[in-house]
């Protein structure tokens, strides 16, 4: 890759790079399929988490029994995207260094505080996954870098995510709005620790500190959900286009936070 | 760009062909194999007529490049039929008229294959979102809902004959 003197890109799943070459947006001279480096298909059981793998198709990731029971949130966002033919190739590292704004895994990663694998010619680091993309179709890496894979933390008891978007369809359909939340509680079901992301009302995901603020120290009790919207409706920037005006997609945001602090709270309580 | 040399499985039979780095499995399957069940609707992976499957996963053929199939195994509809026997989705799209112009048949077959074969006995809502990413403008849909639920029965049939007969020696 960092040998190539034209334009090289990676191949993964392939759900995006091969639609941009079929539209002619992209013309490579060189294309590295990554899918037979060995362990970048696998999800592994670490010491601190999981490590999901960059060739991990987003349908093994619900296979994954003890992924899925962790990280419910994220193994659903993941598996909102496209069809059932689209689940077999695409991957959640594709997903974020597409770098759309909508990306549906995204928000679900950056609320679980997940880290992105980056190996390049300077060594390899851990990047918090809100900081790899700067804009859309952007990202922070540079030429020769590779994220190998995602990780996630192990979860303290009591810890719960979810992640929620509107669409007009039930099924293949792009994000008009979306949250991520994740939550740990500590005595008495109180809110210990708490992350909010939204998706497709920016540029980028956002991470809502203030949101997740206006959680911890409740039971999610009314008020506290009412501040969480307005929170994530202040944190939005959104672009009014034919799938959402600005004023929709800003309320709808903090309509969807709310719901997806319910999930993440029921989960995290035990209730299914 | 020089040509790349790929030894795979199609439908049980070793091939090789080559191809270039950027024609994709579909292009391999209708222009250098022969096998022209899948078609191309979109190009993009969105319609799903390019429906196959790779290592047992459900595909669009149009999204996999024709290199990156060395060494696995491929099913296309031209599979699915055991000689001159129609498999039961086959049959039973016929019986109920669940193709029109026929050009997503082939993808809807493979993909509707695929569901049956994780689960044998789908809800009408579990085959809808199965098949959500085969698009169809002839039939409405309902017509290949309900050929896939008695391709089901059938196959769920079939099953508990060969137990039986298993069971009895």
């Amino acid at each position: 890759m960092a040998g190539e003197k034209g334009k090289a890109y990676l191949l993964a799943g392939g759900t995006d790079l091969l639609v941009r070459m079929r539209g002619d947006f992209i013309d490579p001279d060189l294309i590295v399929d990554i899918k037979r480096i060995p362990g970048i298909q696998e999800i592994r059981k670490t010491a601190s988490g999981f490590s999901i793998g960059a060739g991990v198709p987003c349908a093994m990731l619900g296979r994954d029994k003890a992924l899925a029971s962790a990280w419910p949130g994220v193994v659903e966002a993941a598996q909102l995207i496209g069809s059932d033919q689209i689940q077999g190739r695409c991957t959640m590292v594709g997903n974020l260094c597409n770098a759309s704004p909508a990306a549906d895994s995204v928000p679900a990663l950056v609320a679980a505080k997940a880290k992105a694998v980056v190996v390049g010619p300077g060594g390899r680091r851990r990047v918090p996954v809100e900081d790899v993309v700067t804009g859309p179709g952007r990202t922070s890496l540079k030429k020769g870098d590779i994220v190998v894979a995602i990780e996630l933390q192990k979860r303290p008891p009591k810890s719960g995510d979810a992640y929620l978007r509107f669409t007009p369809r039930t099924e293949m359909d792009i994000a008009v709005c979306s949250a991520g939340v994740s939550l740990t509680l500590g005595a008495g079901n109180v809110v210990k620790q708490a992350r909010v992301a939204l998706g497709a009302v920016a540029p980028t995901v956002v991470l809502v500190p203030k949101a997740a603020r206006a959680l911890v120290g409740t039971r999610l009790e009314d008020d506290a959900l009412m501040k969480l919207a307005a929170a994530c409706e202040a944190a939005c920037s959104p672009i009014a286009d034919k799938r959402g005006t600005v004023e929709f997609r800003t309320e709808v945001a903090g309509v969807m936070a709310r719901r997806a602090a319910v999930m993440a709270y029921d989960r995290a309580r035990g209730k299914r | 760009m020089k040509g790349i040399a790929v030894s795979t499985t199609v439908n049980g039979d070793a091939v090789e062909f080559v191809c270039d780095a950027r024609e994709t499995l579909l292009d391999v399957l209708r222009n250098h194999l022969g096998l022209t069940g899948a078609k191309e609707g979109c190009g993009t992976g969105d319609c799903g007529a390019c429906s196959v499957l790779l290592d047992g996963q459900l595909v669009c053929s149009c999204l996999v490049l024709g290199a990156e199939v060395e060494g696995r195994e491929i099913e296309t509809v031209e599979g699915m039929a055991d000689g001159d026997r129609l498999h039961p989705l086959q049959k039973r799209f016929l019986e109920h008229a669940a193709l029109q112009c026929g050009v997503c048949t082939p993808g809807f077959l493979v993909a509707a294959k695929a569901l049956l074969e994780r689960n044998s006995n789908p809800s009408e809502s579990e085959i809808r979102y199965a098949l959500a990413g085969n698009l169809c403008r002839c039939t409405g849909y309902d017509k290949i809902v309900h050929a896939v639920h008695a391709a089901a029965g059938d196959l769920r049939r079939q099953q508990k004959a060969r137990k039986k007969r298993k069971a009895a020696g």
